[in-house]
């Protein structure tokens, strides 16, 4: 395959990781998994809270959990916006799972808790994302 | 009485040697800092670059839309103001340029009969309105050197809650723009209401892209998700620009504060070497004077009587074997 997608996952203070790719797989907030390949027509999504995956040309796959964001490609170039996105290698596993318990402990007591929900979903996401790379 | 004058010359270029030491440390430290400040500055360019480009896309995907943040009120009573300082002072005319001029749109916007409301950023411009008696409605301190992206969320979104909750129809950004380590200039920007989308578009870069795009799940879904994190972007870009200037701003006065001290230096120690040459030549008149006056005016006795004297008040132990020579 001889084109490649370029991939750049951009946050507020600097862009953390840039590299080229066979394929993006990501989640958007309605519509479920969309993954870019080459040449896909010109793309803007808002990304759920999910893991984003990039398929690079060796086979290899880097995994990053971003909890909120944009997807834009165009021109076969990939951008991902987001001001919370974490890879895999870098997810405290034990944090993860302590916050976990901690949020559900708090939704256990009120289950109208929105910050609870929404860390026990960050923090579902983070382990979900470690435990899949 | 003889060496006062010269003690207390010593004692000022001891004082002043120890502020050069201060002002020469605070100089060192802000040029490493605005060069980190800087390289943060730049690291953020794409992502505020790539947001831009992104409404730039859904104007171009003709995505028109009501949302709030793009109200424009039909009549202006309220104007806020962001206020970005520093939390400290010895930056030179820094934190003053920017309280300055935002005293004067303060001013301004008053005598049309408009209300304010201030969001101070920074202890320095938070302490200047305070002591003068303007409301404050938000203070925010504690990051000015150093900002990060939840400061700059934490801001945009008290303000955008103020704008949206109508309590202000108008907010103004004012901050150091820092264009070059030698120029950094106080600018009035607007921050709310956003301008409408090809406005938006026009400030950027524009690259104009062709090629229709699919939106999910809607170019309106998409662009009610982007207005907040594009006011974010912006404050956090005019954050970092505001610490880059900051440092580049004490750098340069702790630089004129170090020349200085080391002019003030130099000036004293000539004036202290004179003060001591001074002390000598009167000491050395006063014993020539008191040996001639012991001496009764006998010539060939007055330089052993000063031999005598000067052996007497350098070392007074040795007096006798100094006596010992003198020919009487």
């Amino acid at each position: 395959m001889a084109v490649e997608l370029d991939v750049a996952l951009v946050s507020p203070e600097e862009v953390t990781y840039s590299g080229s790719a066979e394929m993006v797989i990501v989640r958007t907030v309605e519509e479920g998994d969309i993954a870019f390949q080459a040449g896909h027509v010109p793309f803007l999504g808002v990304l759920a809270p999910w893991s984003v995956d990039v398929l690079r040309p060796g086979g290899e796959r880097d995994t990053f959990a971003v909890h909120r964001g944009f997807v834009e490609v165009s021109h076969n170039k990939v951008t991902i916006l987001s001001d919370v996105s974490e890879p895999a290698a870098e997810i405290d596993v034990a944090r993860a799972e302590s916050a976990r318990q901690r949020a559900s402990e708090a939704l256990a007591s009120d289950s109208d808790d929105a910050q609870a929900g929404a860390a026990l979903e960050r923090a579902n996401l983070r382990l979900r994302v470690a435990t899949s790379a | 009485m003889p060496g006062g004058k010269e003690r207390e010359l010593r004692r000022r270029i001891g004082s002043i040697q120890s502020t050069k030491k201060i002002t020469r440390a605070m100089e060192l430290i802000a040029a490493t800092r605005v060069v980190k400040a800087m390289q943060r500055a730049n690291a953020a360019r794409p992502y505020a670059r790539l947001i831009t480009s992104v409404i730039e896309d859904l104007a171009a995907g003709g995505a028109e839309v009501d949302h709030p943040l793009l109200r424009q009120a039909d009549e202006i009573r309220n104007v806020g103001f962001i206020i970005i300082t520093g939390d400290r002072g010895l930056a030179g005319a820094y934190n003053t340029s920017v309280i300055r001029t935002a005293e004067r749109q303060v001013m301004a916007h008053v005598s049309e009969g408009k209300g304010y409301s201030l969001c101070c950023v920074g202890r320095k411009s938070a302490s200047y309105f305070r002591f003068r008696n303007y409301r404050i409605d938000h203070a925010m301190s504690g990051f000015s050197d150093n900002p990060s992206y939840d400061d700059a969320r934490r801001i945009a979104e008290t303000v955008s809650e103020s704008f949206l909750s109508e309590a202000v129809d108008q907010v103004e950004l004012i901050y150091t723009e820092f264009v070059s380590m030698g120029t950094q200039r106080v600018v009035v920007r607007r921050f709310l209401p956003l301008v409408d989308t090809e406005m938006m578009a026009a400030e950027g870069s524009g690259t104009g892209r062709e090629g229709s795009f699919e939106f999910e799940p809607s170019p309106e879904a998409v662009l009610e998700a982007l207005l907040p994190r594009y006011t974010e972007a912006r404050l956090y870009g005019a954050l970092l620009d505001a610490a880059a200037s900051e440092h580049a701003n004490r750098q340069r006065a702790m630089k004129a504060a170090t020349d200085n001290a080391e002019e003030l230096i130099t000036k004293l120690s000539r004036a202290m070497n004179q003060a001591r040459q001074d002390a000598i030549t009167t000491e050395i008149m006063e014993i020539v004077g008191g040996a001639e006056a012991l001496s009764g005016g006998d010539a060939s006795d007055v330089e052993a009587a000063l031999a005598s004297m000067l052996t007497g008040t350098d070392a007074s132990g040795l007096a006798p074997a100094g006596a010992s020579g003198r020919p009487a």
